[in-house]
C-alpha cells in the first residue's frame, strides 16, 4: 500500500499527464457536450445562442431516417468486424505454419492495411465500376454472372460492398496481432493434446484460440470502436447512396456541421454516436475482463 | 491530354503556385472546381496572365471536386487571415452564405454599367435580397447532346423538339439496335441528378414551392419524375445513370454507348475533341427540348460566380482578381468549356468560331433558365429530394409516396 506522501508523489508525477490530456480529450468533450444542448449555428456573423435542453435529441432520435442510419452503422460493424476476426484469426494461423516464403508472405499481407482508407476506396469504387471494374470482368469471364451489373449503384448490394472493401483494408491489423498472439502458445501443450487424441480442430478451438483470446479482443474492441463511426471509406465510395442505402450515423454528424450548418445538432448526433460505441467498449471491457479470469490461464 | 494527366499536371502547378509564394508581396488563396467547365489549365493560363499584368500579387490555386466545395467554403469561413481569398460558389449558394455572413458584400465594387451587359441568368447566381455576393463568372446550363451518326442511322432527320419525341427517337434507335441504352444522365444521389431533374421540371412547368409551401408533389415537378423513370422502365436510360455524375456521362457518350445526353457546356468541345472521344465530329449539341403546349426548350440555372469570403484580408486584390477573370475579353478567349456572362460576347467571331451549334442554343438555353430555389436551407432541399427521387428511379417508391415523403420531410427542416 502506498503512505500519504508517496500517494501526493503519485498525482503530481500524474498531473502533466492529465493536464495534458483534459486538454486535448476533456475539454473538446465538455464543449462538444455544451453545444448539443444549444441551438448554435455556424455563421460568420454574431447570433444568438439559446440553451434549448434536449430539443437537438429529441429531433434526432424521432427522426425515422437516423433511427435507420443507426440500424445500418450496426450491421455495418458487426459483418465487417465479425468477417475480420474470422479472416484475420484464419490468416494468422496459416502464416504461423513454416512454409518456404512465409516472411514474404507476412510482409506482403500488411499491404492493404498500409493503404490510406481514401486510396483503398477509390480502388475499390473502380473496382466495383459497373462498365469497366474488374469484379464485373472477373465474375463475367467465370460465367458467375450473364450481364455486368451495378455493385455499389444497386441498394441491394451496396452496403456490402462497402463491407467487403473494409474488410480488406482492415483484416490485416487482426491478423498480425493473434498472429503475435500465436507465437506465445506452447507447443508442448498442442501436442500433447494430439497425443490425447485430440484433432486439429479440437486442438484450435480448446488450446489455441482461448490463448489468444485476450490480445483479440482487443484488437477486435478497437475495430468496433472504428466501424461504429466509420465515414470516410462511404464518404468516398458511394456518398451514402443509392437512397441513402449506405448512409450510417456519422454522415449524420458531418451533414449537420458542415451541409446545414447546425453545430448544436450536429454536436447532439456525435454525442450519441460516441455515446453508443462507449456501450459497446464497456460490453467488450467486461467480456475480455471475464476472458482473462477464467478462459486463457 | 487524358484527365488523369491533367489531374497530375494540375496538381504539380497547384504545388509550384504555391512554392514562389515566399517572393511576392500579396498571395491569393484561392478555391475553384476540378469539374466541368473551365478546365484547370484554363485557369491556370489565365492566372498566369493576372500575375503578369499585377506584379506583386500572386495567386495560390486550389482545385476541389465540385461536391466538396460547398463545404471547404464553410470549413475555411473559421480560420481567419489563413482562409481563401477568392472561392467559386455555386448559383444555389447564396441565399445561405448571405444570411451567415460568409461572403464579401461587392454591390459598390461592380460597375453600373454592367448589369445591363450581362445576362440576367448570370446574376440570380450572385445575389440574394437585393444585394451582389460576388462577380457572376461561368453561365452554365444544361444542353441536349446528340450523335448525329446513331440518329441517321435511325432515319432521324432533325433533334427531338420536346422530351417526347426524345423518347420516340430513342425507342427508334434501341429497337434497331443501333446502341442499348441510347440515353445517358447523371442520375446518382447527388446535385447533378437534381439539375437534371430541375430541367425537366422546367419543361413541364412544375414548381418546387408556392407560397413558401413544397409545391414539387404535383404538377409539372411529378411529371419530370414520372418521366424519368418511365424512360428506365422501358430500357431507354441507362441503368447505371443511377450511379453516373457528370463525367461519367461524357465519358460514356464520348464512348458512342449512347445516343443522347444531357450535359454541361464542358462536353462540347471535349466529346469533339478525337484525343477525349471516339465520337469526335459526329457529336451536336441542341437546347434540352420542351413540353408540347408548355415549353419550347428547356434549361436549368446552373451557373457560378467567384466571391471574396468575409474573412479575407485582401480583399482589394481578390476584386482585382475577380475582375481580371470576368472581364469579357479574357471570358472571350477561353470560350471552349463555358460560355461568357456578357451579352456581347454570342456576336463575337472568335467565340461563335467552331461551335456555332452552340452558341446557337446557348442563345435559346439561357433565355429560359430555371432557379432552383433560392433559399437559405436549400443544401438541405435538395439532399431531401436527392434521396426520395433516387427511390423512385430504384423502383424503390412510386412517384407519389416519394415525392409526399420529400414534402413531410422539408417541412419538418427546422
Amino acid at each position: 500500500m502506498l503512505g500519504r506522501r508517496q500517494k501526493r508523489e503519485k498525482w503530481i508525477l500524474l498531473a502533466p499527464a492529465l493536464a495534458v490530456l483534459a486538454l486535448i480529450t476533456l475539454i473538446p468533450l465538455a464543449n462538444t457536450l455544451w453545444l448539443s444542448f444549444t441551438d448554435t449555428r455556424i455563421s460568420a456573423l454574431p447570433e444568438p445562442v439559446h440553451f434549448i435542453g434536449l430539443e437537438n435529441y429529441v429531433y434526432a432520435l424521432t427522426d425515422p431516417d437516423f433511427q435507420d442510419a443507426l440500424f445500418r452503422t450496426l450491421y455495418f460493424t458487426i459483418v465487417s468486424v465479425g468477417l475480420e476476426g474470422v479472416l484475420g484469426v484464419a490468416v494468422a494461423v496459416l502464416l504461423n505454419q513454416e512454409f518456404r516464403g512465409r516472411t514474404l508472405l507476412r510482409a506482403l499481407i500488411i499491404l492493404p492495411w498500409a493503404v490510406p482508407t481514401i486510396v483503398n476506396a477509390v480502388a475499390w469504387r473502380l473496382i466495383y465500376h459497373p462498365d469497366y471494374g474488374a469484379l464485373n470482368s472477373l465474375l463475367f469471364q467465370l460465367g458467375i454472372i450473364s450481364d455486368y451489373r451495378s455493385w455499389i449503384g444497386d441498394p441491394a448490394t451496396a452496403m456490402n460492398m462497402v463491407v467487403l472493401a473494409d474488410v480488406w483494408k482492415n483484416f490485416p491489423l487482426v491478423a498480425y496481432v493473434a498472429l503475435a498472439a500465436l507465437q506465445t502458445v506452447p507447443e508442448d501443450l498442442s501436442k500433447a493434446a494430439a497425443i490425447e487424441g485430440a484433432g486439429p480442430w479440437k486442438r484450435f478451438c480448446s488450446i489455441t484460440l482461448p490463448w489468444i483470446a485476450g490480445p483479440l479482443m482487443v484488437v477486435m474492441v478497437l475495430r468496433t470502436i472504428e466501424a461504429f463511426r466509420v465515414f470516410d471509406i462511404i464518404y468516398v465510395m458511394t456518398g451514402g447512396g443509392p437512397a441513402d442505402s449506405t448512409k450510417t450515423a456519422s454522415f449524420y454528424v458531418y451533414q449537420e456541421y458542415f451541409n446545414y450548418l447546425r453545430s448544436g445538432s450536429g454536436a447532439s448526433y456525435a454525442v450519441l454516436v460516441a455515446g453508443i460505441s462507449a456501450v459497446l467498449i464497456v460490453f467488450y471491457y467486461s467480456a475480455t475482463k471475464r476472458q482473462t479470469a477464467g478462459g486463457a490461464a | 491530354m487524358n484527365t488523369f494527366g491533367k489531374m497530375i499536371l494540375g496538381s504539380a502547378f497547384a504545388t509550384l503556385a504555391m512554392s514562389t509564394t515566399a517572393l511576392a508581396d500579396t498571395t491569393l488563396n484561392a478555391l475553384f472546381m476540378s469539374q466541368a467547365a473551365y478546365s484547370e489549365e484554363d485557369i491556370e493560363s489565365m492566372t498566369a496572365k493576372f500575375e503578369e499584368a499585377n506584379p506583386g500579387v500572386t495567386v495560390a490555386l486550389e482545385f476541389v471536386p465540385y461536391e466538396a466545395l460547398h463545404d471547404k467554403i464553410i470549413a475555411a469561413a473559421g480560420a481567419g487571415d489563413d482562409g481563401y481569398d477568392v472561392v467559386l460558389f455555386d448559383v444555389i449558394w447564396p441565399a445561405e452564405f448571405a444570411t451567415r455572413g460568409f461572403l464579401q458584400d461587392v454591390t459598390d465594387r461592380i460597375p453600373a454599367d454592367y448589369t445591363d451587359k450581362v445576362f440576367d441568368g448570370a446574376w440570380t447566381t450572385v445575389e440574394y435580397d437585393g444585394k451582389r455576393y460576388g462577380m457572376p463568372w461561368i453561365l452554365d446550363t444544361k444542353y441536349l447532346f446528340y450523335n448525329t451518326e446513331m440518329l441517321e442511322e435511325a432515319g432521324i432527320s432533325a433533334p427531338p423538339k420536346t422530351w417526347t419525341e426524345l423518347a420516340e427517337q430513342a425507342r427508334q434507335i434501341k429497337d434497331k439496335g443501333i446502341v442499348e441504352y441510347p440515353l445517358v444522365w447523371s442520375w446518382s444521389q447527388s446535385e447533378a441528378m437534381i439539375c437534371d431533374f430541375t430541367t425537366l421540371t422546367a419543361a413541364y412547368d412544375g414548381a418546387f414551392f408556392k407560397d413558401g409551401e413544397p409545391a414539387f408533389t404535383t404538377g409539372g415537378a411529378k411529371d419530370a419524375v414520372t418521366f424519368m423513370k418511365a424512360t428506365l422502365d422501358e430500357g431507354l436510360t441507362n441503368p447505371s445513370s443511377r450511379e453516373y455524375f457528370e463525367e461519367d456521362v461524357r465519358r460514356v457518350f464520348s464512348n458512342g454507348e449512347a445516343a443522347f445526353a444531357l450535359n454541361w457546356t464542358y462536353m462540347n468541345a471535349l466529346a469533339n475533341d478525337p484525343e477525349e472521344s471516339k465520337v469526335a465530329g459526329k457529336v451536336k449539341v441542341a437546347p434540352a427540348p420542351g413540353v408540347k403546349g408548355k415549353s419550347t426548350a428547356s434549361s436549368v440555372n446552373g451557373s457560378m460566380g467567384l466571391g471574396i469570403p468575409a474573412n479575407s484580408p485582401h480583399a482589394d486584390e481578390a476584386w482585382a482578381y475577380i475582375s481580371f477573370l470576368t472581364q469579357q475579353n479574357v471570358q472571350d478567349d477561353y470560350a471552349k468549356l463555358s460560355l461568357p456572362i456578357w451579352k456581347a460576347s454570342y456576336s463575337e467571331p472568335k467565340v461563335m468560331e467552331g461551335q456555332e451549334d452552340l452558341i446557337a442554343a446557348a442563345k435559346e438555353s439561357i433565355a429560359v433558365m430555371y432557379p432552383r430555389p433560392l433559399v437559405p436551407s436549400y443544401t438541405e432541399v435538395s439532399d431531401i429530394l436527392q434521396k426520395n427521387i433516387h427511390q423512385v428511379l430504384l423502383g424503390q417508391a412510386s412517384v407519389d409516396e416519394a415525392l409526399d415523403a420529400a414534402a413531410n420531410r422539408v417541412k419538418r427542416i427546422r
